[in-house]
C-alpha cells in the first residue's frame, strides 16, 4: 500500500477533457432526502474542519493579546522570560534560537542522510532487501518522541561527549562550535537535541524521497545508462534533477515536524540561568518553543503566565505554518512539470 | 560489459561495415567514484538502522524482565512508592487504550466524511479551502493542538484538566491523517463501480454508502489504525492536559487518568532504580503496543479490495 505522505488531494486534480472532474457523478445526487442528507453531513465535516482550524487561530490570537499588552518588554526582541507579577517581561529571541538551531542541525543530518537512504532503497539495494529496508526505516517513527528522549539522555548521550570534544577541537574557534568552560555536559546541548531530532524526522525525509526517487521514469535512467553513464553517474543526471522538488518538501515537512518536536528536546535541554549571557555555541543549554511551553504550562498560573505562552505556542504555530505552506507551493510546482 | 564481435562481411554480399567503434573501458576516476557512492548508500543505511536496533535492544533488555512478570499485566501502581519493586501498569496501559478508543470514535466519522466531501462532493472553492485546511491540521505541533484545547477548556471555561480533553487535543492530531489516508483509497476504487451502481437508479448518497465505503473499507480501517499508532506515542497533550496517577481511572472526566507516555514521564524524574526500571517497562510496552497496531494496519491493508 503506498499511503502519500505528500497527501496530494483529490479536489486538486484537473479535470478531464469535459471539464468534469474524474469522479463526479454529478447529476446522480437525486435531490431525496437521503441524499441530502448524506451530501450534507459530508459538507458539514468539511466546514467543521475549517472551523477547526480557525478557532485554533483565534483562540490562540485572543488569549495571546492581553499578555502582550502587559507586556513590559519587546515580545520579539527581548531575550527575558518573566511573567510573574504586575510587570511582566518577556521575548522570544532565546526560544527562537534553540529552535531554529536545534531545527536546522537536524536537517542537516536528516536530509543527507534521509536521501542516501531513498537512494539505497530505491536504486542499490537488492530486490529482496528493498521493501525490509523501507520497513525498517518507516519502524523508527513508531519509536514515541519520549522514548527517544529518555534513551538520548540515559544511554546514547555519553557517546556524544568524544564527539563534542572533537567537534570543539577542530572547530572551535568559531564560535558557533566552541564548547564553553562549564557548559553543560554534551548531552544536554543543543547539538545533542538536534542529532536527536535528526533521527526522529528521518523517516519522514526518507519516506518522501524514495516516493519521488521511484517515480522517475524508467526511460530516463535506461538513457542515461546506456549513454554509457555509471551507476551514480546516472542517479546524478537522472534521478536526483527529478526528485529535488521532492526531497525540498521533504525536507520542509521534517523541518516543521522538527520545530514542534517537545517532549525529546525537553528531556534532554537543560535550562539556562536566569540572566545568563546570550552564548551564540551549539555546546549550551536552552529552551525551544514548544519545550518552554511544556514545562511552563504546568506551572502556568496566572492569565499573563499562560497567555505568554499561548503567545510563545501562537509564533511556533505561524513558523510550522510558513514551513509547511512552502513545501506544499514546491510540490504543487512538481505537479505542474511533471504532467 | 560483455564485448559483441561482429563478423563482419561474411552474410548478403554487402560491403564490410567500418569497424565498430572501439570502447575505451571505464577511466579509473570514474569507476572509484562509482564505488564510492555504492559504498556510501550502503553506510548510510547501516548509519539510519544503527540508532532503531540500539533503541529497541536497549529498551527490550531493561524493560523485558518487567514484562515478564505477570503483575506487570494485572496491577495497578496503587501503593507502590518510588523505592519499592513491584506493581504494574495495567492503569497506564487501560488508559491509553481508552484514550485511543475514545479518540477514534471521535474523529472517524469527522475524518471519513471529509474525505468522502473531498472525493465524492467538493468542488470549486470551498473543497481547495477545505483541503488546504487539512494540510495545515497536518503540520500542527502536537504542543499547539493541546495549547488550543487548553485556552478553550481550561481558561476559557474554566473547566479541570480532565482526560477528555486530551482526546480533544488527540483528535485535531487524527483528523487529517485519517483524511488523508482515507482520500487515497476513495481515489482508487474504479469508477466503473459508482457508474454501474447510478446506472441502476441507485442514489448517489446509496452508491458512496453501499458500494464506494465497503469496497474502500479495508484501506480505511489501514489508514485509521496508523492514525491510531500516531497518536498514541503522543506525549505534549498529556503533559500539558492529564496529570498522571498511580491508580485505576476509567472515568474520562475525573480529573487524572495515567497513561504509558506519563507514568514514562513520571518516573523518569524520580531517578531511583525501581521508578527507572518501570521507565523502561513502560517503554517497551508503549513500543510494542504501537508496532501492534502498525502490523495489524499493514496485515488488513493486505486484503484490501482496492490497491495503492
Amino acid at each position: 500500500m503506498s499511503t502519500s505522505i505528500t497527501g496530494r488531494s483529490a479536489v486538486d486534480e484537473l479535470p478531464g477533457p469535459d471539464g468534469r472532474s474524474p469522479l463526479a457523478g454529478d447529476r446522480a445526487g437525486t435531490g431525496r432526502l437521503g441524499d441530502r442528507l448524506f451530501g450534507g453531513a459530508a459538507t458539514a465535516s468539511g466546514l467543521l474542519v475549517i472551523a477547526l482550524v480557525t478557532l485554533v487561530g483565534v483562540f490562540l490570537v485572543a488569549q495571546a493579546i492581553p499578555a502582550l499588552q502587559a507586556n513590559q518588554a519587546n515580545f520579539l526582541t527581548s531575550r527575558e522570560w518573566a511573567t510573574a507579577g504586575t510587570s511582566p517581561r518577556f521575548g522570544i529571541v532565546d526560544l527562537l534560537w534553540a529552535t531554529v538551531v536545534t531545527s536546522v542541525i537536524a536537517m542537516a543530518i536528516a536530509v543527507p542522510l534521509g536521501v542516501a537512504i531513498a537512494l539505497f532503497i530505491t536504486q542499490y539495494a537488492p530486490t529482496w532487501l528493498s521493501r525490509p529496508a523501507a520497513a525498517t526505516i518507516d519502524l523508527l517513527a513508531a519509536v514515541p518522541s519520549i522514548v527517544f528522549g529518555f534513551w538520548g539522555l540515559t544511554i546514547a548521550g555519553q557517546y556524544f561527549e568524544p564527539v563534542a570534544g572533537v567537534i570543539d577541537a577542530a572547530l572551535g574557534w568559531i564560535p558557533f562550535f566552541a564548547e564553553s568552560e562549564g557548559g553543560p555536559s554534551a548531552k544536554s546541548t543543543l547539538a545533542f537535541a538536534g542529532v536527536i531530532l535528526a533521527i526522529m524526522v528521518l523517516p519522514i525525509v526518507t519516506a518522501i524521497s524514495r516516493e519521488v526517487f521511484a517515480q522517475v521514469p524508467t526511460a530516463h535512467k535506461e538513457g542515461a545508462l546506456a549513454l554509457g553513464a555509471t551507476q551514480w553517474e546516472m542517479i546524478r543526471t537522472a534521478v536526483l534533477p527529478f526528485g529535488k522538488p521532492g526531497v525540498i518538501s521533504a525536507a520542509m515537512l521534517g523541518l516543521g515536524r522538527a520545530l514542534g518536536e517537545t517532549l525529546a528536546v525537553t528531556i534532554l535541554l537543560s535550562a539556562l540561568n536566569d540572566g545568563a549571557p546570550f552564548s551564540s555555541s551549539i555546546f549550551n543549554g536552552g529552551a525551544t518553543f514548544a519545550s518552554k511551553i511544556a514545562l511552563g504550562i504546568q506551572e502556568a498560573n496566572t492569565a499573563t503566565s499562560t497567555g505568554a505562552l499561548i503567545a510563545a505556542g501562537l509564533v511556533l504555530f505561524v513558523l510550522t505554518f510558513v514551513v509547511n505552506a512552502i513545501a506544499r507551493v514546491v510540490i504543487e510546482r512538481r505537479k505542474a512539470f511533471s504532467e | 560489459m560483455s564485448t559483441i564481435e561482429l563478423e563482419t562481411g561474411t552474410r548478403g554480399g554487402s560491403p564490410a561495415p567500418a569497424a565498430p567503434p572501439t570502447l575505451s573501458p571505464k577511466s579509473g576516476s570514474r569507476a572509484v567514484r562509482d564505488n564510492l557512492a555504492r559504498i556510501v548508500m550502503w553506510g548510510a543505511f547501516v548509519i539510519g538502522v544503527i540508532p532503531l536496533v540500539w533503541i529497541l535492544v536497549s529498551t527490550i533488555l531493561k524493560g523485558g524482565s518487567m514484562l515478564l512478570e505477570s503483575q506487570w499485566w494485572t496491577n495497578s501502581q496503587a501503593g507502590i512508592t518510588n523505592r519499592r519493586v513491584g506493581g504494574g501498569a495495567v492503569h497506564a496501559i487501560q488508559g491509553t487504550l481508552i484514550h485511543a478508543a475514545v479518540t477514534t470514535v471521535l474523529s472517524v466519522p469527522v475524518g471519513v466524511m471529509t474525505a468522502v466531501y473531498l472525493v465524492e462532493y467538493g468542488r470549486g472553492r470551498l473543497a481547495r479551502a477545505v483541503s488546504f485546511m487539512v494540510d495545515i491540521l497536518t503540520g500542527i505541533p502536537s504542543i499547539v493542538a493541546a495549547l488550543f484545547v487548553y485556552a478553550l477548556w481550561v481558561t476559557t471555561f474554566g473547566f479541570q484538566r480532565v482526560a477528555f480533553a486530551v482526546c480533544l487535543a488527540l483528535v485535531l492530531l487524527m483528523i487529517p491523517t485519517i483524511v488523508r489516508s482515507t482520500e487515497e483509497m476513495l481515489k482508487l476504487v474504479p469508477n466503473e463501480l459508482r457508474e454501474a451502481s447510478y446506472a441502476l437508479g441507485v442514489p448517489k448518497w446509496k452508491t458512496i454508502f453501499k458500494v464506494v465505503l465497503p469496497t474502500a473499507f479495508s484501506g480505511i480501517v489501514t489508514g485509521v489504525l496508523l492514525g491510531v499508532a500516531r497518536v498514541m506515542g503522543e506525549t505534549a497533550p498529556l503533559l500539558v492536559l492529564g496529570p498522571y496517577t498511580q491508580v485505576i481511572v476509567t472515568d474520562l472526566f475525573a480529573t487524572n487518568m495515567a497513561t504509558l507516555p506519563t507514568m514514562i514521564n513520571q518516573s523518569r524524574s524520580e531517578n531511583l532504580q525501581p521508578a527507572l526500571d518501570r521507565v523502561w517497562g513502560a517503554a517497551l510496552t508503549l513500543i510494542l503496543l504501537v508496532f501492534l497496531l502498525n502490523l495489524l494496519g499493514r496485515f488488513i491493508g493486505r486484503f484490501s479490495k482496492v490497491k495503492g
